[in-house]
């Protein structure tokens, strides 16, 4: 386990809060976060909070999720469902945020229910395939989900609450520092949660269930229970990010968003990071999307100013080359360091002993 | 359903299913001697179908007959065949061999990494759209001739037979055939000696030759080319191979050809948009009532990382 067993178990390590601080200042500060980069970052943050959904899967019960994506999806679809002006439901953010919690954990339950017999690599097969049965229901179902333009416009929180005059909801859309407060809010909330599971009874047993589900079982641990629960809570995790981030473009957009790419993407992000670790999950984060989400558009940005008007033809960009950076870096780091930038400890001593 | 319009499906489904199962057979080689779910090959097949699309377009203008086009498709075919294999045989000998020893989720990843690395590849050979393949038997593809087959569907077939011919001959005559068989039944190969390494090699480069006569195969049939094809097509595959039992041949191109026929049906009676969904669903179903899949042999769930 990485966490210390320590009194102040929400502090696993020094650093954690220093950057939560600064990530908490730094909107102040710099005013571009009021604008396209508070949007970024908000990005960021929310796929944060589903790669811990995933780490819990993956890093913590050691069962390969390729299909993270379509929990985002069902979650992103289901708020928008109970929210958009044309569905005669509109029952507000808060109310939809929490019924996307629960669809999503119980889709999670339904997917995880009959697959719990299979292998590792069955499991990841059908997970992947689920993926892209939720991708193509979300395209083709047009009167429920509006098919390839998404359903939207999704209202932002607080719409029509009037503080001091304002409309909150409206302060939402002016400024991205209100979406960016609340994604730092929720990710937070998520680490010191996961935390705490960590510690329990339950996130013991699921860390059981890895290392040696026949030994697990030996002890009382009932497997099934306790792999359904990791099903559960990552799915309804996963959907939390999902209806986090649909409200913050105000629209589901293209459904393909949530398709296998995004599900691989957020894995490499877990791993990069280091599998079954809470800081190790948000480092290979911010990482992965930060370079693909804020770094890119900035870079290519600046490489169009660089050249010549002649080169316009084919510029060079960051853009053209990313899923093969992405693709070395995931090579180079499986080869020479496969239990990742902040590994858990257990993980990494167990790595390093059965290279030898 | 009328009965040429069933017919029609039929004929349809089996030749892309022909070629579905070839490459699921790689998927299966694969899996069956190193244990590996090798996500790449789904794109090495797409950059075979590059390869073929430059070949032919630089060989288009002399096809002057379509028997010469049609030997061209066949030259073309087998060239592709050693790229795609000598491609498949590079990135075991870089990427996995070094992990052998490695828990099996370090492979895994890789092999995603390589993935997005050919696609990558792919993008900037292709570009971002889909490029027509070019069509050198005449009209092979034109609708007119679609009652109930047509000339694409008989290039693909004289593509897929001749290969899935040959590899039951290899697998059931020669001594690598054998023991090939012997280990997808027994238990994957672990040792780390000079001979395991050379017949993984092997594996790999039988498993990319048949990609790579399928890439060429799965071109003529869609007619075009995207550098995303590898994924779909791919996924396909892959399904096919877990659906008959993954680490068994014939499992896969039965599979190959339940998947090619399941997505040809599904089209007609649900709508092309649908067919994926079908195809997925059915895989979903087949797992949770038969998890070894149809041909597949219960084994030992392993320790994963």
């Amino acid at each position: 386990m990485s966490g210390r067993l320590s009194d102040r178990w929400w502090l696993a390590n020094s650093w954690e809060p220093a950057v939560f601080g600064l990530l908490a200042v730094a909107p102040l500060i710099i005013p571009e976060f009021a604008g396209g980069l508070g949007g970024q970052f908000t990005t960021v943050m929310i796929l944060g909070v589903a790669a811990l959904g995933l780490n819990v899967m993956v890093g913590f019960t050691g069962l390969l999720h390729l299909g993270i994506a379509a929990f985002l999806g069902i979650g992103g679809m289901t708020l928008a469902i109970l929210t958009v002006p044309t569905n005669p439901l509109e029952i507000g953010f808060l109310p939809a945020v929490l019924a996307s919690v629960g669809v999503t954990a119980a889709v999670g339950l339904f997917l995880g229910a009959p697959t719990l017999r299979l292998r590792g690599d069955y499991l990841a097969v059908v997970t992947l395939v689920f993926g892209e049965v939720v991708r193509a229901l979300l395209c083709n179902l047009e009167q429920i989900t509006g098919g390839m333009q998404g359903l939207g416009p999704v209202p932002p929180p607080g719409a029509g609450v009037i503080v001091g005059g304002v409309d909150l909801g409206r302060s939402f859309i002016v400024d991205a520092r209100w979406f960016y407060y609340l994604a730092l809010a929720v990710l937070g909330a998520v680490v010191l949660l996961l935390r705490g599971i960590e510690r329990s009874a339950l996130g013991r047993a699921w860390i059981a269930v890895r290392e040696d589900a026949l030994a697990a079982a030996t002890l009382g641990i009932s497997v099934t229970r306790v792999r359904l629960s990791a099903f559960a809570i990552a799915a309804a995790i996963a959907g939390l990010a999902g209806s986090l981030s649909v409200a913050s473009l105000g629209t589901t957009g293209d459904p393909n968003a949530f398709g296998f790419n995004r599900s691989v993407a957020i894995l490499c992000a877990v791993i990069l990071g280091g599998l079954g670790s809470i800081p190790g999950t948000l480092v290979g984060v911010a990482i992965l999307f930060g370079f693909d989400i804020v770094v890119i558009p900035w870079a290519d940005g600046w490489l169009q100013q660089l050249q010549p008007p002649t080169w316009r033809t084919e510029p060079l960009s960051l853009g053209s080359w990313r899923l093969a950076l992405v693709g070395v870096a995931l090579i180079v780091m499986m080869r020479f360091r496969p239990e990742g930038l902040v590994p858990s400890r257990r993980l990494a001593a167990e790595l390093h002993e059965a290279r030898q | 359903m009328t009965l040429p319009a069933f017919l029609q499906q039929c004929v349809l489904g089996l030749t892309s299913g022909g070629f579905l199962g070839l490459i699921a057979v790689g998927y299966t080689l694969v899996y069956g001697t190193v244990g590996l779910i090798h996500f790449a090959h789904g794109d090495v097949v797409m950059l075979g179908g590059c390869l073929a699309v430059g070949l032919l377009s630089l060989l288009a203008p002399f096809a002057f007959d379509p028997l010469v086009g049609w030997l061209m498709i066949v030259l073309v075919t087998i060239s592709c065949g050693f790229f795609c294999g000598g491609l498949n045989m590079a990135i075991d000998r870089l990427v996995y061999r070094p992990l052998r020893q490695a828990p099996p989720l370090a492979p895994l990843v890789s092999a995603v990494g390589v993935s997005f690395i050919l696609m990558n590849v792919g993008l900037l050979w292709l570009g971002s759209t889909d490029q027509a393949f070019p069509d050198l038997v005449t009209n092979a593809g034109s609708p007119a001739l679609r009652s109930p087959v047509t000339m694409a569907d008989l290039v693909v077939l004289s593509l897929v037979l001749p290969a899935l011919i040959g590899l039951a001959i290899l697998l059931q005559r020669t001594r690598f055939g054998r023991s090939l068989r012997s280990v997808a039944a027994v238990s994957r190969v672990t040792t780390p000696t000079g001979g395991a390494d050379q017949f993984i090699s092997a594996t790999f480069f039988l498993g990319g030759f048949l990609g790579g006569v399928a890439s060429v195969a799965a071109s003529i049939h869609t007619a075009t080319i995207n550098y995303q094809m590898g994924y779909q097509t791919g996924l396909y595959a892959l399904a096919a191979a877990v659906l008959g039992g993954i680490g068994s041949v014939p499992g896969a191109i039965v599979g190959g050809l339940l998947v090619g026929l399941i997505r040809a049906f599904s089209t007609v009676v649900l709508g092309p948009r649908w067919a994926a969904a079908a195809v997925f669903l059915v895989l979903i179903v087949i797992l949770a009532f038969r998890p070894e899949g149809l041909f597949g042999q219960k084994r030992r769930e392993r320790r994963p990382a």
